[in-house]
C-alpha cells in the first residue's frame, strides 16, 4: 500500500497568453523581421539586411555565450572578455596570412582547411590564455564584483597592449578566402557568401552548447550550478573544476568569434574586443545571466535591429541597441529568458 | 548507544560579524535518528551547514566516521557519504523532476529498485518525472528534496526541517518516508519545529540554545517531561 496520500494530480488548463508567455522572447524574432519587411521599401534589401542582421547576431553570440555562463556560473563579471577576442582575431588572422597559398587559391577545400587550421590556432590559444587568465586574474576575486571590474579591465587593458607590442600599433586588413569573397543573388538581394558561413556557424556552435547543456551530464551539472551553485556542491561535484572548464570553453569561443568577426569586419585591431564588448554585454544582459538560448535570442535581436535602423534611420543607429536593452528590460528586469537564482 | 558516526567537538562558527556557533559538542550515533530541537535562530542550521562545509568552522573539529572532515571541501564531505537536504530543499527549478534525481546520484544511474521505492514513498515523483521542478506545488518539492537525498545509499543524512510549511498529509507522507529510511538502518540527524514528528522518528535529542547544545539524551525522555521541554525550549515548538 502506499503511503503517499491517496490523490490525483490535477493540472489547470492554462489560458492562451499564459501558455504563450515562455515563447514571447523567441516569437520576438520573427516579429522583427515581419517588422522589417513592412518598413523597408524594397524586399531585396529586406533580405539583404536580414542576413546580414542574422550574420553579425550569429557572431555576438559566439563571443557571448561562454560569458553568460561564467556570469551565471560563478557570479564572475569578466570585463576582460574582449581581450579573448582580440587575441582570437590576431592569432587566427596570423594563421590565416601564413596560408596565403591555401586562401588565395580559388578552391573550396583550401580555404576551408586554411580557415580551420587559423580558427583551431585561435580557439588553441585563447583557450590557454583562458586557463592563465582565470588562475592568475579571476582566482584572486572570487564573490568580489568591484575587484573583478577592476582587475579584469586591468587585465584587458595589458592584453591589448600586448598585442600592441607582438603585432605592431597598426590595423591589419585582410582578405576573407578566395571561396568567401563576393556575393550570391537570391530573390534580387546580393547575399555575401561569409554571411551565410557566418549564420551556419553560429547555428551549429548554439546547437552544439544547447546539446551539451541539455543531454550530457556536464550540461546538466552547468544547468545546475548556474542556478544554485552551493547545491551542486552539496550533492558532490566540485564546481570549481566545471567553472574553470567553462571559462577555458567561452574563452575559445571567444577566441573563434574574434576570427569571424575580423574576417566579417576585414579589418582587425588590438581594440576590437574592447569595442564589441558593448553588444556583447547588452545581449548577456537582454538575454538573461546565465542564459545561452537567452543570449542567443538577445544577440539576433541585437544584430536584427542594428542592420535595420541603420538603413531606415542611420543617425538612431547608435542608440538602437540601448534602447533595445531599455525595453527589454522594463518588460523583464532579469532578461528574456531568467535563469531561477538560488539566493 | 551505538558509536557516533559523527562526532563535533567544540565547533565555532562565525557568519560575517555574528558568532553563531559557540562551542558545539554534539555525536551521531550510527543508524539512529538525532533530533536536533531548539528555538529558532540558535544555530541548528547552522550546524548542518558547518558539518557540509558550506559555511566554515572558526575553530572545533567535525570526525566523520574517524575522519577529521572539518577542513574538507564540499563536494568531498558530500563524498565522503553525507546526505544533506537544506532547509530551503535547494531545488533546481529549472530542471525536469528526473534531471534533479539523475544529479543526485553521483556515482552513476539510480538503481531500478532504488526508484521504484522512491515512486512508492512518493508518488507525485513518478506524474511529474518530466515536469520542470519549479512548477512543483510546495510539498512535492519537499518530496523532490527528500527524494533527492534518497537516490543513492549515504551514510548520514542532514536534513533540515522537512516538514516545515507542509499540510499533514504531505507531512505524513515525509515522516513515513524518513521512518523507512530508518528503518533501513540510517544514521540520520534531523532538525525539525515540529514536535510531534520529532517524537516519531527520533531515537536521540539534543537541544540547542545560543549557539551550543545544552541537552543530549533520549527522545523518549524529552518526550515524556513536559517541564523539561518547556525549560528547554519554550514556547516556540508545536504541541504535541
Amino acid at each position: 500500500m502506499s503511503i503517499a496520500p491517496e490523490h490525483a494530480p490535477t493540472m489547470e488548463t492554462a489560458g492562451l497568453w499564459h501558455r504563450l508567455e515562455p515563447y514571447v522572447p523567441i516569437l520576438l524574432i520573427p516579429a522583427l523581421v515581419i517588422v522589417g519587411f513592412l518598413a523597408i521599401p524594397t524586399s531585396s534589401s529586406w533580405l539583404t539586411l536580414t542576413v546580414s542582421g542574422l550574420a553579425m547576431g550569429m557572431m555576438i553570440f559566439i563571443m557571448a555565450s561562454g560569458l553568460t555562463l561564467v556570469f551565471g556560473l560563478m557570479d564572475v563579471i569578466n570585463f576582460g572578455h574582449g581581450a579573448f577576442v582580440s587575441v582570437g582575431a590576431f592569432v587566427g588572422i596570423t594563421i590565416l596570412l601564413s596560408l596565403g597559398g591555401m586562401t588565395d587559391a580559388p578552391s573550396l577545400v583550401l580555404n576551408l582547411s586554411a580557415l580551420l587550421l587559423a580558427v583551431f590556432g585561435a580557439m588553441l590559444a585563447t583557450a590557454a590564455m583562458g586557463w592563465a587568465f582565470e588562475k592568475v586574474i579571476i582566482q584572486p576575486v572570487y564573490g568580489a564584483h568591484l575587484k573583478q571590474i577592476l582587475i579584469t579591465m586591468g587585465g584587458l587593458i595589458i592584453v591589448e597592449q600586448l598585442i600592441l607590442v607582438a603585432w605592431g600599433p597598426d590595423e591589419i586588413f585582410l582578405t576573407r578566402p578566395e571561396t568567401f569573397k563576393g556575393a550570391i543573388t537570391f530573390a534580387g538581394a546580393a547575399i555575401e557568401k561569409y554571411r551565410l558561413v557566418a549564420v551556419g556557424v553560429g547555428l551549429v556552435v548554439f546547437l552544439a552548447m544547447r546539446w551539451v547543456l541539455r543531454s550530457t551530464r556536464i550540461g546538466l551539472i552547468v544547468r545546475a550550478g548556474v542556478e544554485n551553485g552551493e547545491m551542486v556542491e552539496a550533492l558532490g561535484y566540485r564546481l570549481r573544476l566545471v567553472f574553470v572548464a567553462v571559462f577555458i570553453a567561452g574563452s575559445a569561443l571567444a577566441g573563434l568569434g574574434g576570427v569571424m568577426w575580423g574576417l566579417y569586419q576585414e579589418v582587425i585591431t588590438a581594440h576590437m574586443g574592447a569595442s564589441i564588448m558593448v553588444l556583447v554585454f547588452i545581449v548577456v544582459i537582454i538575454g538573461g545571466l546565465g542564459s545561452v538560448e537567452g543570449c542567443f535570442i538577445g544577440a539576433l535581436l541585437v544584430g536584427l535591429l542594428q542592420n535595420y535602423i541603420a538603413f531606415l534611420a542611420p543617425k538612431f543607429a547608435l542608440i538602437s541597441n540601448i534602447g533595445l536593452m531599455v525595453v527589454i528590460l522594463m518588460w523583464r528586469p532579469q532578461g528574456m529568458v531568467p535563469v531561477v537564482k538560488a539566493k | 548507544m551505538p558509536d557516533p558516526i559523527l562526532r563535533l567537538e567544540g565547533v565555532f562558527t562565525d557568519i560575517a560579524q555574528y558568532h553563531i556557533l559557540q562551542g558545539v559538542d554534539l555525536e551521531v550515533p550510527a543508524g539512529q535518528v538525532t533530533m536536533l530541537l531548539g528555538r529558532n535562530g540558535v544555530g541548528k542550521t547552522t550546524t548542518l551547514r558547518t558539518i557540509m562545509g558550506l559555511w566554515r568552522a572558526r575553530a572545533g573539529a567535525i570526525t566523520f566516521d574517524g575522519r577529521d572532515i572539518t577542513a574538507l571541501p564540499t563536494p568531498a564531505i558530500a563524498r565522503a557519504g553525507i546526505g544533506f537536504v537544506p532547509e530551503d530543499m535547494g531545488i533546481f527549478h529549472d530542471l525536469s523532476v528526473e534531471e534533479n534525481m539523475m544529479l543526485a546520484a553521483v556515482s552513476g544511474p539510480i538503481a531500478g529498485d532504488r526508484l521504484e521505492a522512491i515512486f512508492s514513498a512518493f508518488p507525485p515523483l513518478k506524474t511529474f518525472w518530466n515536469s520542470e521542478a519549479g512548477n512543483l506545488s510546495g510539498g512535492q518539492k519537499q518530496m523532490l528534496s527528500i527524494a533527492r537525498v534518497m537516490a543513492e545509499e549515504r551514510r548520514l543524512y542532514l536534513i533540515d526541517e522537512p516538514t516545515k510549511g507542509l499540510a499533514p498529509a504531505i507531512i505524513a507522507t515525509m515522516a513515513r518516508a524518513l521512518k523507512d529510511l530508518r528503518a533501513q538502518g540510517a544514521s540520520i540527524l534531523l532538525v525539525e519545529q515540529n514536535f510531534s514528528v520529532a517524537k516519531m522518528l527520533g531515537d536521540r535529542c539534543a537541544v540547542m540554545d545560543d549557539g551550543r547544545i545544552v541537552w543530549t539524551g533520549a527522545m523518549d525522555e524529552l518526550a515524556r517531561d513536559e517541564a523539561l521541554q518547556e525549560r528547554l525550549m519554550g514556547l516556540s515548538m508545536e504541541a504535541a
